[in-house]
């Protein structure tokens, strides 16, 4: 401990002074602009559901390392059966990590009024027949009206969440602070599903589960901003409310900062060595927790401001609405 | 003074052996933890079929065709009964639970009405009545199924098919099935270990629904295969896809069945042998000595297996079914019919299998991204708070995880691949707890504290946002585990132990080991303050 700087920690600036607000407008007119972007795109091109929620099959299937399993005819032969479209993908062997041509999945639709388990059958045997023998290490199949209700249930337990967290911000809180927290969570999920739709990731059960751990991560760390706010604003009864909003940013920045990264670097982790199955889960959550701690400052309190908050111990008027980004301090 | 008390020093002490306790097992092999004396926990985490390999099947009980099915049986007893009492009639009229009879001659209506109703008594084991007969007008008569028998077919049914799927399972010896109802009409079969669906949906999904219908030798075949079938006979094909025109009228069914065994025929072919209880053999009986040298036959699932001629009558209860069956198609056959007829037919909605390799595999990097993720999270938590304030976060931390496997394998929680993930996640967030004490901390120790009280205020105000932060995960947990399904279930609980853990560990631990260096050491100053 004789060295100088270390712990790293003391090599952050005691006190920030970051003026967030400032930039609140800009952040504001790209978070809009983003979302619109995003909203779009789950409309066209829109998600790439996973079997969970459209039905259908998935099938993994390998062969000993070193051999190859030639795609083009595994799809032919598939594509002979007429089941519309089929879409067969090379990926990296599970035990090595890398992609020899060894391993493929194999996605595609149950036509209506088929039986699954012959259809299931069917495509095994035209695998067989154009590439030899195969193992099949994963199979899934998820009929229709399944995929249906687990779709409406993923969408519903989104909203839930979502309005149950309006309404623990708003208890605790204020109702402002409860607006805010939502119009940040609502900022977060859809840019997280924006993201999903850009990098073509699949959206499975797996991927409701990241994005409701992201509404999580997000709620997480707007309340620790919250929290400080509240207490900043009994603390310092008179000052403008823009200026005890930077405060609190700053106050908590170090926080926020460490947090964040070292989830961050977990979740890089995880999906380095996770393998393909929580590939997509570990970069939507990444992308959710960077988009979340970003909202948390540049969404969540901005939107305080805009809206003028209650302050506690009487009836002191600087809690008006300000305008964002007039009023330049000195 | 941070507060040293008493109680919180065995609250950690107690719950660091506890932990350590519980999720002890996980070390050992299956063997090694049966071997274990008694007294000892013994249970392991239980992991997830995408970690261990298995299958997966959701069901669902056909109900609408099981009461269709029964409501043509109904139609066929009115139809049989009136013949019987010589009166003729003028009509079916299929609705909803029954059916509407219209009578040749109004006159009989009371003799008809009489013979409907004695037929409904008879129906139906128990007090209760299943079936009513009421009369619309002068010749038209009702006979129904009642509103609660109609509602109690549907209950029973997925209670009868979960049991006969229990059973059906069991007689393929798949190790440790969970059979669990869900809704009002699913079935979730997730067999550990069972990497072959295709084997457990086939004994699973048949039906084996046995009955003896008689073969209508006054039609003929190709009237009806034009088209023409007459009412009360139905077209069945066999297995080899020979066209047969039986009554519809059902002699016996499966369910009267006691006993069937793999026999041989006269040549020595494999055959079924089958024995009915008293009931059944009586109708067999009967019905074999009304229609001597007519010939039968015996449908499984919608297929003629054989269509023997009645040679004498089978008073004695026993017969053999034969037909061209292999050894193993024969022992399948038994094993469906000992298993008990399904009530209704089962519909595969969604089967998921994840084979054994796929699953360490999974595990293995599972693991592997754990072990990556802690280490990055100790590294990074000691180059920034340094030895002593990183390292008790760091002690937290792996307390955090020894409570979590602990508490995991105690409550036997089904740990999943993306329940991994929320084990990560966990770990990530937990030094969240530390981040928020310490920073606290460093604010006080700037604002001209002296170390003692600045720690002390870094505890106490860092608490109420703690609690905050994650009583909003436990939220969004509870939501995963109430909207959510298998794997995202798994995430939930994780994720919801792993808040628990968390605070304890990372405020706790954290209370009681700085308490104990304040005391040592004395420090003037925070080491992670300047």
């Amino acid at each position: 401990m004789a060295m100088r700087g270390w712990p790293l920690i003391k090599l952050l600036p005691q006190k920030t002074n970051f003026h967030f607000v400032k930039y609140a407008r800009f952040a504001g007119v790209l978070s809009v602009v983003l979302c619109v972007a995003a909203i779009v795109s789950c409309f066209y091109p829109g998600l790439n559901m996973g079997i969970d929620f459209r039905g259908g099959a998935s099938m993994e299937v390998s062969k000993p390392a070193g051999q190859v399993i030639e795609l083009d005819r595994v799809r032919e032969a598939v594509n002979g059966l007429n089941l519309g479209d089929v879409q067969v993908q090379g990926i990296a062997r599970r035990d090595s990590n890398v992609d020899d041509g060894s391993t493929a999945i194999l996605r595609f639709q149950v036509p209506e009024g088929r039986d699954q388990t012959q259809v299931v059958q069917q495509v095994e045997g035209a695998i067989t027949g154009a590439v030899g023998q195969v193992n099949y290490s994963g199979v899934s199949v998820v009929g229709s009206k399944v995929s249906g209700e687990l779709f409406t249930s993923g969408l519903l337990a989104l909203g839930v969440a979502i309005g149950l967290m309006f309404l623990y911000i708003w208890f605790r809180f204020e109702p402002q602070f409860g607006f805010g927290a939502v119009v940040g969570l609502l900022h977060d999920v859809i840019l997280t599903f924006g993201l999903i739709v850009l990098f073509k990731l699949e959206f499975s059960l797996n991927m409701v589960a990241a994005v409701l751990t992201v509404i999580g991560y997000s709620m997480n760390d707007t309340v620790v901003v919250f929290d400080r706010l509240r207490e900043n604003l009994r603390k310092y009864k008179t000052m403008p409310l823009r200026d005890v909003i930077d405060l609190s940013l700053n106050e908590t920045l170090s926080r926020t900062i460490i947090t964040g990264v070292t989830a961050v670097m977990v979740l890089a982790a995880l999906a380095v060595f996770g393998g393909e199955a929580l590939f997509g889960f570990s970069i939507a959550l990444m992308f959710g927790i960077i988009v979340g701690t970003y909202s948390s400052i540049y969404v969540g309190a901005p939107i305080i401001l805009l809206w003028g908050v209650k302050r506690g111990g009487g009836a002191s008027d600087d809690a008006k609405p300000i305008k964002l980004g007039m009023a330049s301090r000195p | 003074m941070i507060q040293l008390s008493r109680w919180k020093i065995i609250l950690v002490v107690v719950s660091a052996v506890l932990g350590c306790l519980l999720a002890f097992p996980n070390l050992l092999s299956p063997a090694q933890r049966e071997a274990l004396p008694g007294w000892l926990p013994k249970n392991a985490l239980n992991l997830g079929l995408d970690l261990q390999g298995g299958s997966y099947l959701l069901l669902e009980v056909d109900v609408p065709t099981m009461r269709e099915k029964r409501v043509t049986n109904l139609i066929e007893d009115v139809r049989v009964t009136l013949n019987g009492a010589g009166i003729p009639t003028n009509g079916f009229q299929r609705e909803t639970g029954g059916v509407v009879v219209t009578l040749a001659n109004p006159a009989q209506s009371d003799a008809a009405f009489k013979a409907l109703q004695q037929l409904g008594g008879q129906a139906g084991p128990g007090a209760q009545v299943e079936r009513t007969a009421t009369r619309l007008g002068d010749n038209r008569i009702r006979f129904a199924y009642t509103d609660a028998a109609l509602n109690s077919m549907g209950a029973t049914a997925v209670d009868q098919s979960i049991e006969v799927v229990r059973r059906r399972i069991d007689s393929l010896g798949t190790r440790e099935p969970s059979i669990t109802r869900q809704g009002s009409d699913r079935i979730v079969v997730q067999a550990p270990g069972e990497s072959d669906p295709t084997k457990l949906e086939e004994v699973i999904g048949q039906t084996a629904q046995l009955t003896f219908q008689m073969v209508d030798v006054e039609n003929s075949v190709q009237d009806a295969m034009a088209g023409r079938v007459p009412p009360g006979s139905e077209l069945l094909q066999g297995e080899d896809g020979t066209p047969y025109l039986v009554k519809k009228r059902v002699l016996v069914s499966g369910e009267n069945l006691t006993r069937a065994g793999v026999g041989s025929d006269q040549s020595g072919r494999p055959a079924i042998d089958f024995r009915f209880d008293g009931a059944g053999a009586r109708r067999f009986g009967e019905a074999t000595a009304a229609n001597l040298q007519k010939p039968f036959a015996i449908i499984l699932d919608g297929k003629v297996i054989s269509a023997p001629t009645i040679q004498s009558a089978i008073t004695s209860g026993s017969g053999q079914i034969t037909g061209n069956f292999t050894i193993q198609e024969a022992s399948t056959l038994v094993n469906l019919l000992n298993g008990g007829a399904l009530p209704a037919p089962l519909k595969v909605e969604e089967r998921r299998t994840v084979t054994a390799e796929l699953g360490a595999d999974a595990v293995a990097a599972g693991a592997l991204s754990t072990a990556v993720g802690f280490a990055i999270i100790v590294v990074f938590m000691i180059l920034a708070y340094g030895f002593l304030f990183g390292g008790v976060s760091v002690v937290g931390l792996v307390l955090n995880g020894v409570l979590i496997v602990a508490a995991m394998s105690l409550t036997q929680a089904t740990l999943t691949l993306p329940g991994i993930a929320g084990l990560i996640l966990t770990f990530a967030v937990a030094v969240d707890a530390n981040v928020l004490i310490y920073e606290r901390m460093r604010d006080e120790a700037r604002a001209g504290r002296s170390v003692v009280a600045s720690m002390d205020a870094g505890f106490n105000k860092a608490m109420g946002t703690i609690i905050d932060a994650n009583l909003t995960t436990l939220v969004a947990a509870g939501i995963m585990f109430v909207f959510g399904e298998g794997p995202v279930r798994g995430f939930a609980w994780t994720l919801t132990i792993g808040v628990f853990t968390s605070v304890f560990s990372s405020v706790l631990v954290a209370q009681v080991l700085l308490g104990y260096w304040l005391k040592a050491a004395k420090p003037k100053k925070l080491p992670i303050a300047e």
